[in-house]
């Protein structure tokens, strides 16, 4: 039940993008096509999720016990980079097609602060899914950062779709571009916010 | 002299890291809840900023092509460690309020942008200027993104209430950060075309 809860928290409730402000410049960038879109989307799930379990494990078992903590946000982000890079080589391996299309954003998924942000807000918050409060475990973690990356690939798809709906129609010449983009996205978390208060 | 001026002054207008550039949106659009939050992550983006600028002027010739962006990185989050630290210990209720917004700083690619673009081909100075500069310009957009949202959602400047009763709420929360920053966007723009 608590799983069910986090999914449905992460995803909907507070969706990364929409609720929490993480990873608006990817979502910005590559969000103009519906493929690229899904693309990406992939990309950074993969990423958040063993991003999060390699920095949990880090931190759980490096950095408590010899009292670095201080130094989770160096080492935290060091470890990101390697992961990107890892995807960045396995991806132009195996689907040259996708590395394409990702093209420039891959090597910034790095600097995505969707990826640090969920690393670090599982190892220092408290999170009340349900019951009381306290911090999550590995599973829990695990779960927490599949659900939020897939929150992010909703935020995007549905927004690439409006996206590519919004390249035909005829926007006053001020609004074109990023302006309108906002305004969209301002109007699909006020819609979001329809979900708090569920968990 | 009028050219090392102009160096500090292309971050209010011409290269506006948020209105023109548009990047770091992600502390543009969480922080600036109130004029003075959007005032406090913009003084600490840029002292990050001025401090990395620097470093990164010092030893872009030496570092290899090839692993520069790890090292650049390396040197930004020491710098934002350092803050941290410092938050912690002196301004312990600012650091709370920002929160994970702080150790975001890293990855703020006004920063790494800057090096890349600007500090990691000029020379000290220069690349101090350019940080108070840009850092400045964002500085100076986190607050008038702060001040609006404040007015509209709660009645208020810098905490001083002018209004009686709760304003629209919708404005402090996730969607009016983004419906803020568009209309802003589009009188930027607006007012741009003109010039």
């Amino acid at each position: 039940m608590e799983y069910f809860l986090i999914i449905i928290s992460a995803i909907f409730v507070n969706n990364i993008v929409l609720a929490q402000f993480l990873g608006i410049c990817p979502f910005m960038g590559v969000s103009s096509k519906l493929s690229t879109a899904s693309g990406m989307s992939m990309a950074v799930c993969f990423v958040i999720t063993l991003a999060t379990v390699v920095t949990y494990l880090l931190n759980q078992y490096l950095l408590v016990p010899l009292n670095l903590t201080f130094l989770q946000t160096i080492s935290f982000i060091l470890v990101i980079a390697a992961l990107v890079q890892m995807v960045e080589i396995v991806l132009k391996k195996f689907s040259p097609s996708l590395y394409q299309a990702l093209g420039i954003f891959l090597p910034l998924i790095t600097t995505n602060c969707a990826v640090l942000g969920v690393a670090i807000n599982v190892v220092s918050k408290e999170f009340a899914f349900g019951g009381s409060a306290h911090m999550l475990n590995l599973a829990e973690s695990t779960v927490y950062a599949f659900a939020t990356s897939l929150g992010y690939g909703l935020a995007m798809v549905l927004f690439a779709g409006i996206r590519e709906h919004l390249a035909g129609s005829n926007v006053p010449k001020p609004f074109k571009g990023l302006p309108i983009a906002f305004i969209t996205v301002g109007i699909m978390a006020m819609a979001f916010l329809g979900f708090s208060g569920i968990v | 002299m009028a050219n090392k001026l102009s160096l500090i002054t292309k971050g209010f207008f011409k290269e506006n890291p948020t209105f023109v550039l548009v990047l770091g949106m992600c502390p543009t659009l969480a922080t600036t809840t109130s004029a003075m939050n959007g005032l406090e992550m913009g003084l600490a983006t840029m002292f990050v900023l001025i401090l990395s600028n620097i470093v990164i002027s010092l030893i872009a010739p030496v570092v290899p092509d090839k692993v520069h962006i790890p090292v650049y990185i390396v040197v930004i989050a020491t710098f934002v460690t350092l803050l941290e630290l410092l938050m912690k210990a002196y301004t312990p209720d600012v650091y709370k309020t920002l929160g994970l917004f702080i150790p975001l700083i890293v990855v703020n690619c006004i920063i790494l942008g800057r090096a890349e673009a600007f500090a990691s081909k000029n020379g000290v100075l220069d690349s101090a200027l350019d940080g108070i500069g840009i850092g400045l310009g964002f500085t100076m957009s986190l607050t008038v993104i702060g001040i609006v949202r404040e007015i509209l959602g709660s009645g208020a400047v810098f905490g001083w209430k002018f209004m009686p009763g709760d304003g629209a709420l919708a404005f402090v929360m996730a969607p009016g950060a983004f419906l803020v920053l568009g209309y802003l966007l589009v009188l930027f723009n607006k007012i741009a075309k003109k010039n």
